[in-house]
């Protein structure tokens, strides 16, 4: 049976950059090819910013920490293995993605909250470009063996 | 056209079944930077994959009023009941659950019950969508 963390806790920090070629990659993987994450002319044209990375890529990379850690856990005596049964996000800003810098994304994943009876562990994330937050209320649920 | 209030409860047919590929799974662990892309459990963000071929169908109907470039992600969830795994066979139905007006826009929740061949319920997916009546941005 794994140890479960202190409330409050840091799991993880992690800074990765998104650039022009991460959208393209994200935009074949996923089938969203709306122009928006790909085409500045088309991006301006809408009123955005610039090129702006896919909400769902910013949220698939900023779980990646609780991934991670996740896999790091042991398996329960009957192989039951550590799983993420529940992750949500709001998407409140967008990340503009620099055609030659690309955009710096940082992540911290805290325990917000453990629940010793259900094992349930409620990691928080924090993940801010240009030092505002872009995913508001992201909350990953681990059930921990 | 406004967002068609009769829109809420409407459960749309089930998708086309999704194969879960090695290459599907490697291609999206990859682009979302995950540490061990070759991982046989896909990411858990991946069911965003079906719910998006079942959100298709809701907005290529001309009868809901949504035009797509007027549409914003506001949130998206996901619950899942085990993990998805390579050699998963998915469908998704998308059930609209919830319409509010916020201002002069529509905040509209799409739900998107996965599942697996067996029939067996796998995930969750829950978007809201806020959808303008003008341009979105």
């Amino acid at each position: 049976m794994n140890a479960l963390p202190e409330s409050g806790a840091s799991l993880a920090e992690r800074t990765i950059r998104l650039t022009r070629a991460e959208l393209l990659r994200y935009a074949a993987a996923s089938g969203d090819h709306n122009q928006i994450h790909q085409d500045e002319t088309v991006a301006l044209a809408m009123g955005l910013p610039g090129v702006i990375a896919h909400g769902m890529l910013t949220m698939g990379a900023a779980v990646q920490p609780v991934v991670d850690w996740v896999a790091g856990l042991k398996p329960g005596a009957d192989g039951t293995r550590a799983r993420i049964v529940e992750y949500g996000v709001r998407f409140t800003r967008m990340v503009v993605v620099d055609a030659v810098e690309g955009a710096e994304v940082h992540i911290a994943a805290k325990v917000g909250a453990v629940d010793e009876s259900t094992r349930i562990v409620r990691v928080d994330l924090t993940v801010t470009a240009a030092e505002q937050t872009v995913l508001g209320k992201a909350q990953v649920r681990v059930a921990v063996p | 056209m406004p967002v068609n209030p009769e829109l809420l409860g409407r459960a749309f047919p089930a998708t086309a079944p999704i194969e879960v590929t090695a290459a599907s799974v490697h291609a999206f662990a990859t682009a979302v930077l995950a540490s061990d892309p070759d991982a046989s459990i896909a990411p858990p963000t991946y069911p965003i994959v079906v719910q998006q071929a079942a959100l298709d169908e809701l907005l290529a109907d001309p009868s809901t009023g949504i035009v797509l470039s007027r549409v914003v992600h506001g949130e998206q969830r996901f619950a899942t009941t085990r993990d998805i795994v390579i050699g998963d066979v998915l469908t998704g139905e998308l059930t609209v659950t919830a319409m509010r007006a916020l201002g002069p826009a529509t905040m509209l929740t799409a739900e998107t019950v996965v599942r697996d061949a067996a029939g067996e319920q796998v995930a969750t997916a829950t978007s809201v969508l806020v959808i303008g009546e003008e341009d979105a941005a």
